[in-house]
């Protein structure tokens, strides 16, 4: 199928796009269109007019300073897949971004956009909870920051505001004597994940001093495995604790039955997974010391 | 809902009118007549037979608007070599017999020499994770992957697997 008829606007400021966005509640934005342009070709979506991003010098780009990697919504993913100073930074980023759809739709597809779209399968919102980062949204006369935990609500949908604009991703660098995994099962590569988890272990004299563990496609929303990182605080990656924790993390899935995949599989997925992400990432954490 | 864009394809600026709701692909078909890029999904991504390299970089043209390529540069098939002229890679596909029915082969082509461009040396595995968004239904992709693995050995002056052998034609 084709779109149904809409306007658009390709501005050259932020504010003019608020302003926009602003004046017509139907009206969305438009960054890779990697997700967008496909659902409105099957006319899942309508919008009324497209505020299209891409002549907006100021959400182009990336950085690292200090220990964040602050990314402007309009970057595409695979620019900052292959960035040296981002892999340095945090090498885990390139690591989920290696399972974001392929290549050619990496090219195009933006950072800023995936994590505005939210869908609860997608790798690089995951990411982003279990880094503990933040997303700059702005409005007209004001911008605020809000934590990836409290900017995912369900599925496709996000705190952003009717009249905000999500501007730029913060990403913390990757600790001291932190390792880190992503791992994922999806049926063929580059689909979305049936289910994936992201994990950060830092160890401290053998044992786990903090860990982060954060799982997309299990739930309505990309979610942190609170209690298997409470598993494993204080003990070795390994044996009973991450028995527990994986154990544990069996009751984070609670998507429906579907096509792809029972509950019942997910939650297997998700117990195997922390398992297998734990030890990966313990692995390299003893690497770096 | 109509915009006039200016949309560079292989060299030729193309000024025209279009609906603000066409898409590339269509761009390229109807408005500049090039129809070796090809529609093989409903305008979903999923097959790869549209791909096309916008300002050098390989993108899927079913999934975004003409409108959005105002200004651009853009290469399609038939700017990547001629008859008398194949591409590297082009060459590789015709020895290693890389297709059958040929409908995906210039999705794959533009992906590919992209990939090659960024990947000086690839993996056999690397080869087959950058075909995923090109669907193939007559291959069964492994003379695919022979050839590109194929011109990769040869720009680096490395001896390429050798293609299969010739067997006698059947009675």
């Amino acid at each position: 199928m084709k779109p149904a008829l809409f306007a658009y606007v390709a501005p050259q400021s932020v504010e003019e796009a608020l302003e926009l966005l602003a004046s017509d509640e139907m009206a969305r934005p438009l960054a890779g269109g990697q997700s967008l342009i496909p659902t409105m070709n099957f006319r899942i979506a309508a919008p009324s007019a497209l505020v299209d991003l891409r002549r907006i010098g100021a959400l182009n780009g990336h950085a690292v300073e200090g220990d964040v990697i602050r990314v402007g919504a309009m970057t595409r993913q695979r620019d900052l897949e292959r960035d040296e100073a981002v892999q340095r930074a945090n090498p885990l980023i390139a690591e989920v971004l290696g399972n974001v759809a392929h290549i050619v739709i990496r090219n195009r597809g933006t950072v800023g956009g995936s994590i505005a779209h939210a869908d609860a399968a997608a790798e690089l919102p995951c990411m982003l909870v279990a880094t503990g980062g933040t997303v700059v949204a702005r409005r007209a006369g004001g911008e605020r920051t809000i934590a990836a935990e409290d900017f995912f609500l369900f599925h496709m949908t996000t705190a952003l505001e009717a009249v905000e604009l999500l501007t730029e991703v913060r990403i913390p660098a990757l600790p001291p004597h932190t390792g880190y995994a992503f791992q994922e099962v999806a049926r063929r590569h580059g689909d979305y994940a049936l289910a994936g988890v992201c994990a950060l272990v830092t160890l401290k004299d053998g044992v786990c001093s903090a860990v982060r563990l954060a799982a997309c496609g299990v739930a309505s929303k990309p979610t942190r495995l609170a209690e298997a990182e409470a598993a494993l605080l204080g003990a070795p990656p390994e044996g009973e604790a991450l028995a527990r924790a994986a154990e544990a993390a069996r009751d984070y899935a609670t998507a429906a039955d579907d096509r792809q995949a029972s509950t019942d599989y997910r939650r297997d997925l998700a117990s195997a997974l922390v398992r297998r992400t734990v030890t990966k990432a313990a692995d390299r954490a003893r690497e770096r010391a | 809902m109509e915009k006039t864009i200016t949309v560079t394809v292989n060299g030729t600026a193309y000024t025209r009118t279009v609906p603000l709701r066409l898409l590339l692909v269509d761009f390229i078909r109807d408005e500049c007549g090039l129809t070796g890029t090809h529609i093989g999904c409903t305008y979903e991504g999923r097959c790869g037979a549209c791909t096309v390299q916008i300002e050098g970089r390989a993108h899927k043209s079913c999934m975004k608007l003409a409108v959005q390529a105002d200004g651009k540069e853009i290469t399609t098939i038939e700017g990547l070599g001629s008859r008398d002229n194949l591409h590297r890679l082009q060459q590789a596909f015709s020895r290693y017999h890389a297709l059958q029915c040929g409908f995906c082969t210039s999705g794959i082509l533009m992906n590919a020499v992209d990939f090659l461009n960024e990947n000086i040396n690839p993996s056999e595995a690397e080869v087959r994770r950058a075909l995923v968004g090109n669907l193939c239904r007559c291959t069964g992709y492994s003379h695919i992957v022979e050839a590109i693995l194929a011109a990769s050995a040869t720009r680096h002056g490395l001896k390429p697997v050798p293609p299969p052998a010739e067997t006698e034609p059947p009675p």
